[in-house]
């Protein structure tokens, strides 16, 4: 991946898969560090699954739902001194209280720090594809912090205008671009 | 600042067009965006079709969703397009600019552009 956001979009879209209908993006920053967050309230995997999860060939084409998305997120952390950690509670075992979180933390000094790119696009991308989803972004840098709750959106949207009408993307776009246009 | 305000006169203009809108589109736009898809570069091609449609007053006409891997990894980024009483069109190996220009030849123009199709290279 060229842009960790498309790592971003691609282990979103897990969550997707796993029937979330919330989903946190949490970007950490601080001058040495970028940790990013991704945690569902989907319906989780067994811990057999999450046991061999990180591992390419392990997957079978069953589960193909995984494949390279997680063992390319976790090379481009690892490649900077970073890790990163999947933690997931299945439904079965958990049924008040299930869900998926996988972290990588990132090194962004290393000369292997693969760039956030695009995070913006990711996000109307994720969006125009599950709308109904809440999404919530929140991305804390040393200088501030962008935030987007498609809740709040929502809340003034009702129920008869959809978040994925290509109008209120690009409003969400203008919006996020102007909040790091003030942090920056 | 862009304010939630603005937001709200969105809905205000739309309300009557959503309307309208609800079961009237007959072409339905699909990108590949499984990890296969978003590595090879879908995720702009995406954007250019949501762009693009919109630009071009299609969106009453025109759906475009999302789906996982469609099975021919090498030729992503891959775009079905699904008309009623047509064929599927697979367009594979898609670029943003190659997005806009479906839109207007195919989507608009109603001319398939065969050079980017799957069949083209068979």
């Amino acid at each position: 991946m060229k842009e960790l956001s498309l790592n971003i979009l691609d282990i979103a879209e897990n969550s997707v898969k796993a029937r979330a209908d919330k989903v946190e993006i949490t970007l950490t920053e601080t001058d040495e560090t970028l940790e990013i967050k991704i945690s569902d309230n989907g319906c989780g995997m067994k811990p057999d699954f999450l046991a061999e999860v990180t591992d390419p060939f392990t997957t079978t084409r069953t589960t193909r739902k995984v494949g390279l998305g997680i063992p390319l997120f976790k090379m481009a952390s690892e490649q900077t001194g970073g890790a990163l950690t999947v933690t997931s509670k299945h439904e079965d075992e958990y049924p008040e209280d299930h869900g998926t979180v996988t972290a990588a933390l990132f090194y962004k000094n290393h000369l292997d720090f693969t760039p956030l790119g695009d995070v913006i696009s990711t996000l109307t991308v994720l969006i125009q594809g599950s709308p109904d989803i809440r999404w919530v972004y929140t991305h804390t840098m040393p200088k501030g912090t962008v935030s987007l709750d498609t809740n709040e959106l929502k809340a003034v949207l009702g129920e008869e205008v959809p978040l994925n009408l290509p109008e209120v993307l690009v409003w969400i776009s203008d919006y996020l671009k102007e909040q790091y246009g003030e942090v920056n | 600042m862009k304010s939630l305000a603005e937001l709200a006169a969105i809905k205000e203009k739309m309300q009557n067009k959503v309307v309208l809108r609800e079961g009237s589109s007959n072409v339905r736009v699909v990108v590949g965006m499984a990890t296969c898809g978003i590595a090879a570069g879908a995720r702009p091609v995406l954007s250019a079709f949501v762009e693009e449609v919109t630009a071009q007053g299609l969106s009453d006409k025109v759906t475009v969703t999302q789906t996982g891997c469609i099975g021919i990894c090498q030729y992503e980024p891959v775009v079905e397009i699904f008309e009623a009483d047509k064929e599927k069109v697979t367009y594979i190996k898609m670029t943003h600019e190659k997005a806009k220009e479906v839109v207007e030849k195919h989507l608009k123009g109603g001319k398939v552009i065969e050079e980017y199709t799957i069949s083209s290279i068979k």
